[in-house]
Formats: structure tokens, C-alpha cells, sequence
């Protein structure tokens, strides 16, 4: 990898978010409706002065013309006010960023845990009852509809058990650690059942291609110990191609929060999301899916260079 | 000459056909043929919904109304609080989640097709073009975007499934390109240009025939996920609107009666959970049937 080819893959990334943002910018103000309809059927609220709000929002110009300037704003740092609560939408959602990289970080610990032992335990012994168990288990990871396991481990755990809260950051008042640890677990084992299980067959499959190729026969043909051929020279060629995977999931966070949150009245982007959403909050809306596709490109340029680091024989020209 | 290649196809073994093959291979994944098997019962009996059941989907007993009931010999999966037999009503969602499921998976499939052949095919600036296009749509947080718009929109039923469908394209794209590229090179393709075989003829009869079994496999994952999708929209309000019961929908009403009738939140998102296992097990079965490589 060198240099010019890093600048390369940088600068393709502005024209990939000047697109993103365009498409963005029109479907969600080509849409019927706007901001001010929720003052529409307000008696008190006469025609004139809905206008006026209009004309102040600057929803009254000409859609380019409104693209250009949010644009030019949005480059520079301005990223303006929410309609909806007058607050600043950068700090708004950089209050909101925190609980949801907390719920993300905390879900991707555990499933990464998890992911990665069963993973490699299900390659080696391929062909047993338990990689056939690991296989079904991980297909009903992937098949799960996860606002229903939702609604069902808070059946169980928070209504019927009690034994963990349904929903929140933290009870008021307390917001100590175990307090915190309390309210997280559900949310964060739900958003880790579909990694898990994703991941798990990824790292099988992997594993299961490193071993077949002729250097760990040649490993082995040395006289190496099983132990060695398989965790120095298999698992971590193996782990190479679960980066990349792994890494974009890592920039789903926002996209699979939105559920999540929701679900669980937990204060992150997700759920500042739906209720921009449902108050046409078009600043906090545009804030939030450019930060989350921001992400997604930054995350696919890091992991091709994260890439070539870990893996000698991979060279950008 | 024309003695030689003779020779050369006679004395060649016959091969065992395509499909012979896969079918063989198919057999032999045993998964794959249980979703096939479910996935068949779930269509006949969404199909035949009011045969199935004696019961209308927004059907009444007064005499069970205010309180769900538990399930029953009268009624398989229980009342809701309006006194509506759940099992027929989960059959009737079967219908709408299928429906938009299989129809959704469609759209994506033709739209990643059609934007697929003509970059592989074309090459030059209208794979540049739609390639850009492909990374651009790539970039977006879709599950976001089409709450947003299922939100904005309050779509009719064709519509939300032209949002799932239009916007889940692009790995089927970036597949048939791939493909494409690797075929438009091969011999029967020149050979069909000597003939003056037109572009369309070319693209159509003769490279995506030998492209068509990961297409068939994302097809078919692409159902299960569109099934997701739309159940979490009806979920929270935004996909199909009562009274026409979904899966998602169903559980709506449900999740305020998890204290005292967990039941009925349980049994529409089992039925989720079990066609959208089915499909993906069909999907990895498919997957080893056809992929030519094996």
C-alpha cells in the first residue's frame, strides 16, 4: 500500500457522499408532507403565519436551492437547529451518539466473545452433533425477526421473572453502575443474537477453508503439535477475512439500533431517529443518516487498509 | 474436420444434465428440503386460508370479547380482545406476508438483474455509471431510510413493496455483473456474435441462463429478508395497516397483553421465525445444488 493509493481511495469517498447526501436530501423532502404539518389543522394557527414559519424554515425555496445551502452549512460544521426542539442538531446528536456506541460497543464485546470460540469449535469438529447443533442454532440467529425476540425476552425476563428492568438507560434516580449493567443486558444480548450467529458461520466457513489448503498439511507433515498447526498457522489466517464482515457490521450500528432503541425507550441515535421521523425533523434526519453512511464508507476504506496490513500478500496499486 | 469434431462429441461420456445434478444435490441437504416442505405447507395453507379455517379474519364471538383467551380446542391459537380467532387471523397475515415477501425479493432480483447485465455487459462507461450508482445506493443506511419513508408515505400495500424492493438491488447487481464479466469473454458468446446474435439476445438467452443459480439463491434469501422487513414495519406501525392482519401487525395488538397473554405475541412471530428459517435453509440448499463449481 502506498501513499498515492491511500489519497486515492480518500478522495473517491467525497463523490460517494455527495451522492449519498443528494439522494438523501430529495427523497426525504420530495415526500409528501413537512415540518409544519402537525400545525395544519391548529385553528389558532392562522395560513399567514404558517407561511411564515415556512419562509423562516427557508422550506419556501426552490429544492436545489435548499439543497446547495444545506450542502454548504453542512460542509462547513453548521449542521443548524432541530425544528422540532430549537437545540442544536450537532449537539443533539452527539449527546445521542454516546448511548448508542455504549449499547453497540457492549453487544459487539459479547458477541465477539461468543462468535469467534463457537465458531472455530464448530469447524473442528465439523461433521459432529454439536457443529450440527452450532449450525441450526446459528440459522435461527440469522432468521430471527428481532423486535419479536424482543417483545419476548421482555415478556419473560422484565414482565414475568421481573428480574431485569424492560426498558431505559437507567431508573431514575439511581444510574449507578449495576444500575446501568442492569438495563443493558437485554437490549445488548438481543442486538449480539444476530452477530453471533452471522459471525459464528463466517469464522466456521473460514476456518474450514484455511484448513484445507496445502500449507497446513505441510505443517502437520513437519510434525507440528495439532494444537499449533491449528491456532498459530490456521485460526489466524482464518480470522482475515472476518474483519472485513465484522467491521461493517461495526458501521450497521446505527441501522440496527433504530429497532432496538425503539423497542427498549433507549436515548440513542435510533431513537432520536424515529422521533425526528415523526415530527419531519429534516436537519436531525440528514444528520443522522450521513453520519450513519459516513460510517459505512469510513469503515470500508479502514478495513481495506486494515486489510493489507494484516495480510502481506494483499498490495493496492 | 468436421470428422474430428464429430468424433470428438460422440465420443465424449454424457454428462448428467443440470438439473439432474442439482436435484441429486438437493436430496442430499436435508434442511434445505424441510423448508422446502414448510414453506410448502405455510403457501397452501395461506392459499386456502378460508377452507383452512371456518373462522373470518375479523370474525367476532361476542361472547369472548374484552379479554383474550388461551388457546383452545375451539380455537387452535386463542381469541384477542376482540374475540378474533388468532389462528385464522395468522393465516390471513401468511397471505399478506408472503404476498409481499416473494413480490419484494422479486422487484430487487429484476432491478439487480437488469442493472447488473447492462454494466457487466456494456463495460466501459455504463459500468462506471451504474457501478457508481450501485456503491452510491451501497452507502445509504437503508433499514433507516425505508422506516423513513414508510413513514412519510403510509404506503399502500404495491408500494411498500416497490421501497423494499427498490432498495435492495444492489448485491444482486454487483453479482450479475460479476458473472457477466466472466462470461461475456467465453466461446458460445463470439460464436452467437458471428451469427449476429443482437446485444439483447446475447445478454438474455445466452450469458444469464449460465448466471442463473446465485441469482436463484439471493432470490431466495432476498424473501426472507424482505419478510423481515416488512413485519418490523407493520410492527411499529408503518407497513400494513389494520384491519388486514400481517404477522407484524398482529404482533402490534399483541404486545400489550404480555402480562397476561404472552401467547399472543408468541405465536405470529414463530410463524416468522420458522418461514424465514425455512427459506434461508432452501437458500443454502439451493446454494449447493447449483453452484457449478462443487
Amino acid at each position: 500500500m502506498n501513499f498515492s493509493y491511500l489519497t486515492r481511495r480518500a478522495l473517491v469517498t467525497i463523490p460517494l457522499l455527495l451522492g449519498v447526501s443528494l439522494i438523501l436530501f430529495f427523497v426525504l423532502h420530495l415526500a409528501p408532507g413537512g415540518p409544519t404539518d402537525v400545525y395544519a389543522d391548529n385553528p389558532s394557527v392562522s395560513p399567514a403565519a404558517l407561511e411564515n414559519l415556512k419562509r423562516e424554515l427557508g422550506l419556501d425555496q426552490p429544492l436545489p436551492l435548499q439543497y446547495v445551502r444545506w450542502l454548504g452549512a453542512f460542509a462547513r460544521g453548521e449542521w443548524g437547529f432541530s425544528i422540532r426542539s430549537g437545540q442544536p442538531v450537532l449537539e443533539t446528536a452527539l449527546e445521542r451518539v454516546v448511548p448508542t456506541l455504549f449499547l453497540g460497543g457492549t453487544s459487539f464485546v459479547l458477541a465477539l466473545l461468543l462468535a469467534i470460540p463457537l465458531g472455530v469449535f464448530s469447524a473442528l469438529r465439523r461433521y459432529t452433533a454439536s457443529d450440527y447443533v452450532f449450525t441450526i442454532m446459528s440459522f435461527l440467529g440469522i432468521s430471527m425477526p428481532i423486535f419479536w425476540l424482543a417483545l419476548m425476552l421482555q415478556s419473560l425476563f422484565a414482565v414475568q421473572l421481573r428480574w431485569l428492568p424492560s426498558a431505559g438507560l437507567e431508573t431514575i434516580g439511581d444510574g449507578g453502575f449495576l444500575d446501568r449493567l442492569r438495563h443493558i443486558i437485554l437490549p445488548a444480548s438481543l442486538l449480539a443474537v444476530v452477530n453471533i450467529a452471522s459471525w459464528g458461520r463466517f469464522v466456521r466457513s473460514s476456518m474450514l477453508d484455511v484448513l484445507g489448503l496445502d500449507y497446513i498439511r505441510t505443517a502437520r507433515a513437519k510434525g507440528l503439535s495439532e494444537r499449533l498447526v491449528t491456532y498459530r498457522h490456521g485460526f489466524r489466517n482464518a480470522l482475515i477475512p472476518v474483519v472485513t464482515i465484522i467491521a461493517l457490521d461495526f458501521a450497521g450500528i446505527l441501522s440496527g439500533a433504530v429497532i432496538t432503541e425503539t423497542i427498549f425507550a433507549w436515548p440513542g441515535m435510533g431513537r432520536l431517529f424515529i422521533e425526528a421521523m415523526n415530527g419531519r425533523d429534516y436537519p436531525v434526519l440528514m444528520a443522522l443518516l450521513m453520519i450513519g453512511s459516513v460510517a459505512l464508507v469510513f469503515t470500508n476504506l479502514l478495513t481495506d487498509l486494515v486489510y493489507s496490513l494484516i495480510d502481506p500478500r494483499i498490495r493496492y496499486e | 474436420m468436421n470428422n474430428q469434431t464429430l468424433e470428438f462429441t460422440t465420443s465424449k461420456p454424457r454428462d448428467e444434465s443440470f438439473l439432474a445434478r442439482a436435484i441429486r444435490r438437493f436430496r442430499k441437504h436435508r434442511l434445505a428440503q424441510f423448508g422446502l416442505v414448510m414453506l410448502v405447507i405455510l403457501g397452501l395453507a395461506a392459499i386456502f386460508a378460508p377452507i383452512v379455517s371456518s373462522y373470518s379474519f375479523d370474525g367476532q364471538d361476542a361472547a369472548l370479547l374484552g379479554q383474550p383467551t388461551a388457546p383452545n380446542f375451539k380455537h387452535l391459537l386463542g381469541t384477542d380482545q376482540l374475540g378474533r380467532d388468532n389462528f385464522t387471523r395468522i393465516l390471513h397475515g401468511a397471505r399478506v406476508s408472503l404476498l409481499v415477501g416473494l413480490s419484494s425479493a422479486l422487484i430487487a432480483t429484476f432491478l439487480g438483474t437488469l442493472i447488473g447485465a447492462l454494466a457487466g455487459f456494456y463495460g466501459a462507461w455504463v459500468d462506471s455509471l451504474l457501478m457508481r450508482l450501485t456503491d452510491v445506493v451501497l452507502s445509504i443506511p437503508i433499514l433507516p431510510l425505508v422506516i423513513a419513508l414508510s413513514g412519510f408515505l403510509r404506503p399502500s400495500l404495491p408500494l411498500l413493496v416497490l421501497i423494499i424492493g427498490g432498495l435492495g438491488w444492489m448485491g444482486t447487481a454487483r453479482l450479475v455483473r460479476g458473472q457477466f464479466l466472466s462470461l461475456r469473454n467465453t466461446d458460445y458468446v463470439e460464436a452467437s456474435k458471428a451469427l449476429g446474435g443482437s446485444n439483447s439476445r446475447i445478454m438474455f438467452r445466452h450469458i444469464l441462463p449460465n448466471a442463473i443459480g446465485p441469482i436463484v439463491v439471493s432470490t431466495t434469501l432476498a424473501v426472507g429478508g424482505a419478510i423481515i422487513l416488512e413485519s418490523a414495519l407493520s410492527f411499529f406501525g408503518l407497513g400494513v395497516q389494520p384491519p388486514t392482519p400481517t404477522w407484524g401487525n398482529l404482533l402490534t395488538g399483541s404486545s400489550d397483553f404480555l402480562e397476561t397473554a404472552p401467547w399472543l405475541a408468541a405465536f405470529p412471530g414463530l410463524f416468522i421465525l420458522i418461514t424465514v428459517l425455512s427459506v434461508n435453509f432452501l437458500g443454502d440448499g439451493l446454494r449447493d445444488a447449483l453452484d457449478p463449481r462443487l
